[in-house]
């Protein structure tokens, strides 16, 4: 049974690392493209989820919730990058966080406004409801697995898009250097509006998948993205395969921290303290090893600038 | 000129005609209190220094909760001082006084409440059950005389120490209340009762406010913090020997286990502290499955509960589940959809009570709202109405008299029966309840009582008689 349960374990770890790869991979395309640090990044995940919970309510479908998603996570993005981003590249990280800020707070009352306070129903489509045997004997959500199965494809995906195909050339000119793609005839507002189009979408992806596992509900994307954030830096800022890597090692370092920890405690005292002293340093862990990642290599396992 | 009480905010207004010469639309006032303050009980008060020496002749008016003396003009007006008129201005000020009386409201001062809640973030449902059930309970009174300021804390703690100081000094509230989150409470309350002002809890009830930390000013109109885990733990005695037991890290948490553990008599299969917010518990649902417990009992108040519910539900896990009301409320069923039918869960409120108060309360919110009261409306509409139960009996300004009248707890609990403790905090019956499927909502039914006139664990630690 232990063994059943550590597999378990590792598939949630990797489960959550994929759900934060969907929100870093954007953030960090953003960052590494642009050159901005967008906080607003969770909004872009709630507006997904409350789009695929709406529209799965008014039409009983799922599937097309989770399409409703991605298109007004895109377009928000979109409608946001040209009326306020747009202004934001020339200013200083200080200027984008303020203004990103100020976009959390617009989407969440807006939300609250349009949606009311109360959480939405959004339940995961019948199809991938259900469990389904694991090695060791136990069972495992296969929504979960699904969730893991998308996780990989969109990092094949950002990878095939930005190595093999025009727009990725693009965007990897657009990060090494800005000026000059400009002055070669790209069409760079275009590509900027694209790039952020592209993780907004990721985002919206990330917020209907799990929207479905957890809560819909308004301010539910400010604890994704300090994770996300936690991710790129130890990632190193700007890299698609530092995100991946990143994501991954919060996601297990977290899951394991919270199921192993308590134990480790709980050989040297009793249960109820070991789960208090535990909980509350697994809740420090990733935090702990982020801090230890910066000290070891200050620029985050993958830097793609020096 | 004759401006109403609503309008100034002072509660009871009389309004006099002038003497002769003035025309009708000229009004003075000052508030009962001024009246009553006069030592022979004769109105005497001297607006511009014009003695007023005028009788009162009937014309009664009530409008609201004020009371306005309409003085028609004529001869019977004009100033004199023989006998007779003395004894009809002694005639008519007693009965102003008694027709206040009988009013029921001889409080003069107007009363500011500062409400600080959370009403955003996961958090937000509980906040804003609390706050509508409040205002609800003043806008049945028609009460103009509290006013009541409300910021939104976020749950964060930080933020509400900021607001409670604002409150207390710019603001200059005599009444605190409306937070949800013990660690919040924790935060705030010391330092705010030990400044003088009363604070009524609407919801948090952590266990070291209750014990040897309790204080005269502060008053919980909920519950201890334990008291619905320990009617839980009592009620799974009944059919389980080894639960697995789950609450986030923060002073709620750990009462809420302590509680179960008290009344628990079985093994226990497992104890996790989960973090306050956690949104995925695949891995605490991964240890439960694991475990071989034959229940599980969880505190996951708001959207903690919302997620853990459905993934619970997802993951073909099988063993039953229980919680106190909290995990289960009104505000989160709909979201949690059908994986909460038949759940078990502890409260010393529902909406299926049976008396008056309770009907007319659940009948007015929905009107007022559209949706059914929680468990957390009902505290914030019993708050209200023990405010304004004491705010009828004395003054908020001399608070030995304000205090004594909140202990009394004389106003219409929509729980029934409620009385406080040496602590100040309630001595209630606490049901079991179980959720159904009801017009095609899902809601909570009674099925039975855990404990009759239930007191926390703590009051003996407290000093206060």
């Amino acid at each position: 049974m232990q063994t059943a349960l550590f597999i378990e374990q590792v598939l949630n770890g990797l489960q959550l690392g994929v759900m934060l790869f969907l929100m870093a991979a954007g953030l960090t395309l953003i960052f590494g493209v642009m050159g901005l640090i967008n906080l607003a990044h969770g909004s872009l995940y709630m507006v997904g989820a409350f789009a695929c919970a709406t529209v799965a309510a008014a039409t009983g479908s799922f599937w097309l919730g989770l399409a409703a998603s991605l298109a007004a996570a895109a377009a928000a993005g979109a409608i946001i990058e040209i009326l306020v981003i747009r202004r934001l590249y020339e200013r200083d990280h200080l200027d984008q966080v303020l203004a990103t800020f100020a976009l959390i707070l617009i989407f969440s009352e807006g939300t609250r406004w349009l949606f009311g306070s109360f959480p939405l129903y959004l339940d995961i489509p019948p199809l991938l409801r259900g469990t389904v045997p694991i090695p060791g004997g136990s069972r495992y959500q296969l929504y979960r697995l699904a969730i893991i199965g998308v996780g990989v494809a969109v990092a094949v995906g950002l990878f095939l898009l930005i190595s093999k195909t025009r727009l990725g050339m693009r965007i990897r000119a657009g990060e090494s250097d800005r000026e000059m793609i400009g002055a070669l005839g790209v069409d760079i507002r275009t590509l900027y509006t694209v790039v952020f189009a592209l993780g907004a979408a990721l985002a919206g992806l990330a917020g209907a998948l799990v929207g479905a596992l957890q809560s819909v509900q308004v301010g539910m994307g400010e604890p994704v993205l300090i994770l996300a954030f936690v991710v790129i830096v130890i990632g190193g800022i700007g890299s698609i395969k530092g995100a991946l890597v990143g994501a991954l090692l919060v996601g297990l370092v977290d899951t394991m921290g919270r199921f192993l920890l308590p134990q480790l405690f709980g050989l040297l005292m009793n249960p109820s303290q070991a789960g208090l002293v535990g909980g509350a340093l697994a809740s420090m862990l990733i935090y702990i090893v982020m801090a230890v990642i910066l000290w070891v290599r200050p620029q985050g396992l993958f830097a793609a600038r020096g | 000129m004759a401006r109403t009480a609503q309008d100034n905010g002072i509660d009871h207004v009389i309004d006099v005609g002038t003497a002769g010469g003035h025309t009708p639309s000229e009004y003075w006032k000052w508030s009962f209190s001024q009246a009553l303050d006069s030592e022979d009980g004769v109105l005497n008060h001297r607006p511009h220094g014009d003695p007023i020496t005028k009788t009162f002749r009937p014309g009664w008016q009530s409008r609201g909760d004020s009371f306005i003396v309409k003085v028609p003009e004529g001869p019977d007006n004009d100033t004199d001082n023989n006998g007779s008129n003395t004894m009809k201005k002694l005639i008519a000020a007693s009965l102003v006084a008694l027709s206040l009386g009988v009013s029921g409201l001889a409080s003069a001062e107007p009363i500011k409440v500062g409400m600080i809640t959370t009403l955003s973030g996961g958090g937000a449902g509980l906040g804003i059950d609390v706050r509508d059930g409040f205002m609800l309970a003043l806008k049945k009174a028609g009460n103009s005389e509290i006013e009541v300021v409300i910021e939104d804390d976020g749950q964060k703690p930080e933020l509400a120490v900021q607001i409670a100081d604002k409150m207390i000094q710019s603001d200059q509230v005599d009444i605190l209340t409306g937070i949800i989150w013990s660690n919040l409470a924790m935060a705030v309350v010391p330092s705010a009762v030990a400044q003088g002002k009363f604070y009524l809890s609407p919801n948090a009830g952590p266990s070291a406010l209750a014990g040897a930390q309790c204080h005269e000013n502060y008053f919980n109109v909920a519950w201890q913090n334990d008291n619905l885990h320990e009617a839980m733990g009592q009620y799974a005695n009944q059919d389980y020997k080894k639960t697995f037991i789950m609450a986030p890290n923060y002073p709620a948490g750990t009462d809420a286990l302590t509680g179960f553990k008290r009344f628990y008599k079985g093994e226990l299969a497992g104890e996790i502290y989960t973090q306050v917010g956690q949104t995925d518990y695949a891995a605490e649902i991964a240890q439960i499955r694991a475990s071989g417990a034959d229940s599980v009992f969880f505190f996951l108040p708001g959207g903690m509960g919302i997620a853990f519910m459905k993934q619970y539900a997802q993951s073909d896990v099988g063993i039953p589940i229980m919680g106190p009301g909290f995990s289960l409320s009104q505000d989160i069923l709909a979201a949690v959809g059908d994986a909460a039918l038949g759940v078990k869960n502890s409260s010393q409120w529902n909406k299926d009570i049976d008396n008056e108060a309770n009907k007319a309360f659940v009948a007015a919110f929905q009107a007022e709202y559209g949706r059914l009261p929680s468990l957390y409306a009902s505290q914030g509409y019993d708050t209200a109405n023990l405010i304004l139960s004491a705010a009828a009996k004395a003054s908020v300004k001399d608070a030995d008299a304000f205090r004594a009248a909140l202990k009394e707890a004389d106003f219409e609990s929509v729980r029934g029966d409620f009385e406080f403790g040496n602590n100040n905090h309630p001595i209630q019956t606490i049901y079991v309840r179980e959720v159904i499927k009801d017009n095609g909502g899902l809601t909570n039914k009674i099925i039975g009582t855990a404990f009759e006139k239930h007191q926390d664990a703590y009051a003996a630690d407290c000093g206060m008689k």
